[in-house]
């Protein structure tokens, strides 16, 4: 039998792998926030002769309008602008539109034109993390009370948001490192990601937790440790199978046919839902057996290799 | 078949035929007051639009009372009939905000200095007939300037210039909203509905003046150069106090009152939020999701038949089934589409999925371990239901605090993720485990595969 839990260390170098890139990317230059939560205008406008002006132009018209810190994007069409700025009302905004027309002598088309103030989205973020702290905390609770019946019960629970947790870093990682170098933005579509994510991991962890449950009972003369991965070995083609389906023929075909608002959506769900299983093997499983065999007690001590026996 | 076998599929069945019906283009339901007319609900992101938030105006730790905030709803969307667009939608998002919803528009400055305008609530003579309620006229406040209490003598009867009465008539105002100190609803003896109202002391001498000289005319409501109600002067009002009757409902009283009482906000709002997503954009990102999203599902029940055989083609038809039921209850509810609305949808589809596969591994296993078919069947949803209920549960427990944290606090994305991940839990364990478990047994009953690699792909 495929012996996982032995090389389980190993699996989590690789978690802290993917983990510390994002994490110190995201200490230095801090989330990637869009102004769905830090508050400001987008503008997107088209130019109807088909030829928009220089975005040093627009800067220099925008900083004579005495609004200064903006942001002038080119897009993939010559006729397309994405200007940022700092919060604008309607006023404000319509203003420049008049400003751009008259001064560039076009006709000028809003796109899209978001104004968020700055309170709103820290809330709506603030409030989501609450409600996600408080779902974990009641996944616990029915965890510890589904796995009564065996020792335990409540490390179960706790396992799996550790492991969710795990989930959710790994994405943050992601949309750090796309942030440096594909602009991606933590707006409201990654808090959906993110919420499915959570959604998805609590789900399945439990799923693998239930065969070790059931195979307490049936074979409670084995080492936890060959339980734990002897469940993980029987569980393993139902977790292939489900990543495969559920995941990653509907995300893949998402991300490369549908639309492109929805891409980065799609990668972030995809890395984030594998996760969701990998971290159910890797993660959530072996933590089991760290906590059976308290092997923190050996992690600072000596030089001994830390793949365990079993 | 065993009778329980036969009633979960005359269920189903009947469960399909109710599914197939409300997708027919034509459905829709009437009972009594109940109208739904069946169509898929797109949220903003989805179709485009405008979305507004107010928020209101005041310091965090002030209290807003609900009725108040219920009271600015009604202000709002009665302000946003002035636009013309029909479907707009206003809902308050936790105690301090409202949010609006605009299709289709996409010129903030215009949606918003509608919603800004101050209601201009009057109070203009009209003699002896009324103008139709809803009429659109124009008020001439002029008489009321240095707050003089000069009964005005002009009714639209005697229009100085003699203008065409296709024209908005002019009607000059006695009194304006801001004479109002008091406006409630009451009832009467008998139990209708009036409006009682009470005056400021120069409200009250422009009354007492007027009434006493007009009973028998009309004086007529108008809010923002509609006529809103048109009341007969019964007796002279000359203590500051009176009543509007009519055949008023509690709602309409109430809504009348709230006209009156505020011809502007009761609490002030300013515009905290404001998105305008193209149609374009919105519809394009649509489609092509839509058939990824088909060519996605495509290549699943592929995959399924290929791996799982038979019971896998079942799953293709539980699953197909699952869609139809899901996309029903959206119709009925109804659910709001939105992005995250279709995350929550798509992750309930791979939950359905996943006890489908959790169902057969095992009954692979059963099999694998010499088992009869029949027994590998029912073993396999013995064994696998522990696992498909408890983490099934878990999401449940966790889209329901989602969903309660959503509405409280007004975030919108949340409540939607929440509302269609928990709809698809509960009709994906349906579909497993009465759809498949019952299709399968009814076909387990007749045949009796002994091939078995090439039923089960073993």
């Amino acid at each position: 039998m495929i012996d996982i839990l032995g090389k389980r260390y190993w699996f989590f170098a690789l978690s802290l792998l993917i983990i510390l890139p994002g994490m110190i990317l995201w200490a230095k230059n801090g989330l990637p926030l869009a102004i769905d939560f830090t508050g400001g205008s987008i503008l997107e406008v088209s130019f109807a002769s088909g030829q928009a002006p220089d975005n040093a132009e627009v800067f220099n018209l925008y900083q004579s309008q005495g609004i200064t810190d903006v942001q002038v994007q080119p897009t993939g069409e010559k006729d397309v602008l994405i200007i940022r700025t700092p919060f604008l009302d309607e006023t404000q905004q319509a203003q420049m539109i008049k400003a751009m027309e008259s001064t560039y002598n076009d006709k000028v088309t809003i796109r899209t034109a978001d104004s968020v103030g700055p309170t709103v989205g820290q809330e709506v973020a603030s409030r989501a993390a609450m409600a996600v702290a408080i779902a974990g905390l009641a996944v616990v609770l029915y965890v510890t009370y589904a796995f009564r019946g065996i020792p335990h019960a409540l490390r179960y629970g706790i396992c799996a948001i550790i492991a969710m947790l795990h989930d959710i870093l790994i994405v943050m990682s992601l949309v750090n490192i796309g942030g440096k170098f594909f602009g991606w933005q933590v707006d409201s579509m990654f808090l959906t990601a993110l919420l499915t994510v959570i959604g998805f991991s609590v789900q399945d962890k439990i799923v693998v937790f239930d065969r070790i449950r059931e195979n307490t009972a049936v074979l409670r003369r084995l080492p936890f440790e060959t339980l734990v991965n002897h469940s993980i070995v029987q569980t393993l083609q139902r977790s292939i199978n489900t990543q495969l389906m559920t995941v990653e023929f509907m995300l893949l075909s998402l991300a490369l046919f549908g639309g492109v608002t929805l891409r980065e959506f799609a990668v972030i769900l995809l890395v984030g839902l594998l996760s969701g299983t990998y971290s159910s093997i890797f993660i959530a499983a072996p933590s089991l057996v760290v906590w059976e065999k308290k092997e923190w007690r050996t992690w600072f001590k000596s030089n001994k290799p830390r793949t365990a026996t079993s | 078949m065993t009778r329980k076998t036969t009633t979960y599929f005359v269920i189903i069945l009947l469960v399909v035929g109710a599914v197939i019906w409300v997708n027919l283009p034509s459905s829709s339901i009437h009972i009594g007051n109940f109208v739904r007319d069946l169509e898929t609900k797109l949220g903003l992101d989805l179709r485009g639009g405008m979305q507004v938030v107010l928020e209101v105006d005041l310091p965090a730790d002030s209290e807003v009372t609900t009725q108040s905030m219920e009271d600015a709803k009604t202000i709002f969307e009665n302000r946003a009939n002035g636009l013309g667009v029909s479907e707009v939608v206003f809902q308050v998002a936790g105690n301090r905000r409202i949010v609006g919803e605009f299709p289709g528009l996409t010129n903030t400055e215009e949606v918003i200095s509608v919603l800004r305008q101050v209601g201009q609530l009057a109070f203009v003579p009209m003699g002896k007939t009324p103008i139709a309620e809803g009429t659109t006229v124009n008020v001439d406040l002029a008489q009321l300037t240095g707050g003089t209490s000069t009964i005005p003598t002009t009714t639209p009867e005697a229009n100085p210039d003699g203008t065409a009465t296709t024209e908005t008539p002019t009607l000059s105002a006695i009194m304006t909203g801001s004479d109002l100190t008091k406006v409630g609803v009451t009832q009467d003896q008998l139990g209708n509905y009036e409006i009682a109202f009470e005056l400021s002391d120069h409200g009250k001498q422009v009354f007492a003046d007027f009434t006493s000289a007009h009973v028998g005319d009309i004086l007529g409501i108008v809010l923002d150069n509609k006529v809103i109600s048109t009341p007969q002067i019964q007796s002279a009002i000359t203590e500051g106090s009176g009543v509007i009757q009519g055949s008023f409902t509690l709602d309409t009283a109430n809504a009348l009152a709230i006209q009156l009482r505020y011809g502007s906000l009761p609490v002030p709002f300013v515009v905290a939020e404001s998105r305008v997503v193209g149609p374009t954009l919105g519809s394009e990102s649509l489609q092509k999701s839509l058939i990824a999203g088909l060519i996605g599902l495509f290549i699943v029940m592929l995959f399924m038949g290929l791996f799982y055989r038979v019971p896998g083609l079942i799953a293709d038809l539980a699953i197909i089934i699952f869609a139809g039921i899901t996309i029903s209850v959206y119709k009925l509810i109804p659910v709001t589409l939105t992005m995250a609305g279709i995350a929550g949808f798509l992750l309930s589809t791979g939950s359905a999925l996943d006890a489908n596969i959790l169902i057969f591994e095992r009954m692979k296993e059963e099999l694998r371990n010499g088992r009869s078919v029949k027994q590998a069947v029912g073993l396999g949803f013995q064994r696998a239901w522990p696992s498909i209920r408890d983490s099934n549960i878990a999401t449940l427990i966790t889209s329901l605090i989602l969903f309660w944290f959503g509405s409280q606090y007004g975030a919108t994305i949340v409540k939607g993720f929440a509302v269609t991940l928990f709809l698809g839990i509960a009709i994906s364990l349906f579909t497993a485990l009465m759809v498949t478990r019952t299709l399968l047994t009814i076909l387990f009953d007749r045949v009796k595969p002994t091939n078995l690699a090439r039923w089960f792909g073993i």
